[in-house]
């Protein structure tokens, strides 16, 4: 391939591509993101090759493998083109079939496609699907349109165009002019309008600069980053250009966590191609524009995704944040004027310049503008990420999209945040979701995990998870983070072990207090949060829990106790098989009794006594009944006895 | 892991001091995990103080100083995991392989390790040997997929 010269070369090669492929010609399409992966997507999509092969169609049906569509839950996810058939959990068993009856009778295949729990109705298409339809989907849209590994498919969509645009027809203060007038914030977290940010680093004396893209998406329960890393590249790349281009930086660079593989591979394959075809390097399209883009990969620290640590990461130094009396955009990598935006910011930004601010700011709210990507799960019926307009109600997405919670649950809150983040009560869930209503409710936007929480979660237990998380990722520079988070830990601990006692909640309020007032980064003075907000909505479960010693979602493990209910138990002998630690005396027509005693309480009697028998509980904060007599633990059949 | 070896690694990244974390990750990914030979030559290498380079080995998580299993288990704890039950998941891997996260069993056969979160949310909980995701476990799932491992 040879180099494009200019931004009519562009287009004009986005023309020839476009005259090469025929619309009409039937393309199957496996999500090929880590999550379908997991489920098989690698299998299934060898056996759709070779049974297009086997029946001879490769002239006439494409197939090819996608980014994440976000609906990983349903995986591997199949969408045939033209007619958008979208096909859920497809096993290679089913590929025949799809095959048959879809490509060469355009029939549907009923029995793959999704059902709405609640109307029951099937969904044809992918638009048709209760979990899309209520979306606005402006940036992840493209993952199913597009093989993330070829430069002609994202050329195909428009791609890079933004990048035409702005080298030909703009300035590079009118790029930033654009993108300042959007409102764009930060979608990594704290909502920094980047707008600003980059006209600090702009206007900084300095003449070396950085642009970086923060790819260590750290926060556990979001993976929207690592969607749009693995699924379309270049629309990150083609937003990091174009930051590059109007701070006058020439240098880039990805920080991605070394968790993401495949994330890393695309990433490093999208620079590649986009050098080949002189979008990348020096005198880009030849509008003189040099800029270079290098892959880093992080090794495993959370505290790497704050700005200044993942700055001295990227140095080759252990990522320790450092005080910011001058914000690392004057003063960051390298001590350079670094601009420092999320993966989803910067694939806003090639949207911005294309449609306009005024197209942008007309999605959203007053304050947070766009749309957000949140990554739904937990406890919920449709798990995957999701891209709303800024403003929507946590109602609406959790239950309009998210189908509410499965099983018959109740709700109890939803998490948002990340570890940092605080929890949200039911009765808070007509909120807004934007950047300053988030942060009013005790939690906050952060990257934009919305992690839903169901009656069997306890909240003191949620508040230890996320607090053993931080210690374990605290850098250890601030006493009051590294000191402070381990004893609200062990505190935290001690309540859910039934070993809480009085003055313990104002112990960890003042612990909270002193690591918010007296850390450096955002790591140690969020890091409270989570059981702040859980103490000011579920002060309750704590008291449960350090005075009655009683778990009120049954869920900590010191606190509870199996229990199999003698009028309910019919002997089954499925628990007694199952039970890992020998721990269940059954036998045929016996009442099965739990030996409290040898129980580990790993639950699996609960979850395998079938649901018409119902015979397994959980007790807490009351003792055990006494095992039935023996002589009382015959089952006899009533209707014989009749 | 000869010098050899690890010189191709350097020069790959030519040679330069800040990218010691990305020549030890490679080393960390070849050899699964950081014998003290490799470390000093590194140092060498890149002119920089073992100290340093011990400092960064300890403090990201990604890095072994002591020889790994030949299966690396790596459960995953991230939050979506949590609620739907990870815990359970590895109380089962303990009980069946005897070892802590952190720990690699005497016959060097399988290494436990939590992680935060490896993205594959929508299918908690998650357990990753050697790279591959095995999504929906359940305590019983997770005996069994051991059992695949020799």
């Amino acid at each position: 391939m040879a180099r494009l010269n200019s931004p009519e070369e562009v287009e004009n090669f986005r023309q020839e591509i476009l005259s090469k492929r025929d619309p009409n010609m039937p393309c199957i399409s496996v999500c090929v993101g880590a999550g379908c992966i997991a489920s098989g997507a690698d299998e299934v999509i060898e056996a759709f090759k070779a049974q297009i092969e086997k029946e001879g169609l490769s002239a006439k049906v494409d197939t090819k493998g996608t980014g994440c569509p976000g609906f990983c839950e349903r995986g591997p996810v199949v969408v045939i083109y033209p007619e958008e058939i979208c096909y859920l959990q497809v096993v290679v068993e089913d590929v025949p079939e799809i095959v048959s009856q879809t490509i060469k009778e355009n029939k549907v295949v009923e029995r793959l496609l999704f059902v709405d729990p609640v109307t029951g109705e099937k969904a044809i298409h992918e638009s048709d699907i209760s979990f899309y339809k209520n979306q606005e989907r402006n940036v992840l849209c493209n993952n199913i349109k597009i093989d993330s590994k070829s430069i002609d498919d994202y050329l195909a969509i428009g791609g890079y165009s933004a990048l035409t645009k702005a080298l030909s027809q703009m300035t590079d203060v009118e790029v930033l002019e654009e993108v300042k007038k959007s409102n764009l914030r930060g979608r990594g977290g704290a909502g920094f309008p980047a707008g600003r940010k980059w006209e600090g680093s702009r206007n900084a004396p300095e003449p070396i600069k950085y642009v970086l893209v923060n790819a260590d998406e750290g926060d556990p329960g979001a993976f929207m980053d690592r969607a749009l890393l693995e699924g379309n590249p270049h629309s990150i790349l083609e937003g990091l250009i174009l930051g590059g281009y109007a701070i006058g930086s020439h240098e880039g660079y990805f920080y991605v966590r070394q968790e993401y593989p495949l994330a890393v591979e695309n990433i490093n394959l999208a620079i590649k191609q986009a050098e080949e075809y002189g979008l990348l390097g020096e005198n880009i399209l030849g509008s003189g524009f040099d800029f270079k883009v290098f892959v880093h990969q992080g090794a495993g620290a959370f505290v790497c995704g704050e700005s200044t640590a993942l700055m001295t990461s990227l140095e080759g130094r252990a990522g320790e944040p450092r005080p910011k009396y001058i914000r690392s955009n004057i003063k960051g990598l390298w001590n350079k004027p670094t601009v420092l935006n999320n993966v989803e910011t910067w694939a806003n930004v090639p949207l911005i310049i294309n449609k306009g601010a005024d197209w942008f700011t007309q999605i959203g709210t007053e304050s947070s503008k766009g749309t957000k990507i949140f990554s739904l799960v937990g406890k919920i019926t449709n798990t995957g990420l999701v891209e709303v307009p800024m403003g929507m109600t946590l109602k609406d997405i959790i239950y309009k999209i998210g189908g509410g919670i499965p099983n018959g649950k109740k709700f109890k809150a939803v998490q948002t945040g990340g570890p940092s983040g605080g929890c949200i009560p039911e009765e808070l869930l007509d909120l807004e979701v934007g950047f300053d209503e988030l942060t009013k409710a005790g939690s906050m936007m952060g990257s934009g995990g919305m992690i839903v929480l169901d009656e069997d979660t306890c909240m003191v237990d949620v508040a230890r998870y996320f607090i053993n998380f931080l210690t374990d990722e605290s850098c250890g520079k601030c006493v009051p983070c590294r000191e402070g988070l381990r004893q609200m830990h062990r505190i935290l601990t001690n309540i859910t072990e039934g070993k809480g006692k009085e003055g313990d909640i104002e112990l960890l309020e003042e612990l909270a207090e002193t690591a918010v007032e007296a850390s450096l980064c955002a790591l140690g003075k969020s890091a409270p949060n989570p059981f702040l907000s859980t103490l000011r909505y579920f002060r309750d479960e704590y008291e449960a829990h350090i005075k009655e010693k009683r778990c009120p979602a049954l869920s900590c493990k010191e606190l509870i106790s199996f229990y199999i209910d003698p009028a309910k138990c019919k002997a089954c002998g499925i628990c007694f098989k199952k039970c890992p630690a020998e721990a269940i005396d059954g036998g045929k027509k016996k009442i099965h009794i739990i030996d409290q005693e040898k129980c580990t309480k790993c639950g699996t009697c609960f979850e395998v006594c079938p649901s018409k028998f119902g015979a397994v509980t959980k007790i807490s904060g009351e003792p055990v009944p006494p095992p039935v007599p023996e002589e009382e633990r015959m089952i006899t059949k009533k209707s014989k006895e009749k | 892991m000869d010098n050899d070896r690890i010189d191709q690694i350097i020069d790959k990244h030519q040679g330069e001091a800040s990218s010691l974390i990305q020549v030890l990750l490679e080393i960390q990914t070849e050899n699964h995990w950081l014998p003290k030979e490799a470390l000093e030559r590194v140092g060498e290498k890149l002119q920089v103080p073992l100290t340093r380079i011990q400092h960064i080995a300890t403090f990201y998580k990604a890095f072994s100083l002591v020889p790994k299993g030949r299966h690396e288990v790596h459960i995953c704890v991230g939050t979506a995991c949590h609620v739907r039950g990870a815990t359970r998941i590895l109380d089962t891997v303990e009980e069946a392989t005897g070892i802590k996260p952190g720990e690699t069993d005497l016959d060097l056969k399988f290494s436990l390790e939590t992680v935060n979160c490896l993205g594959c949310c929508a299918l908690g909980p998650v357990v990753e040997v050697d790279g591959k995701v095995h999504g929906k476990m359940s305590p019983v799932k997770t005996a069994e997929v051991l059992k695949i491992y020799e």
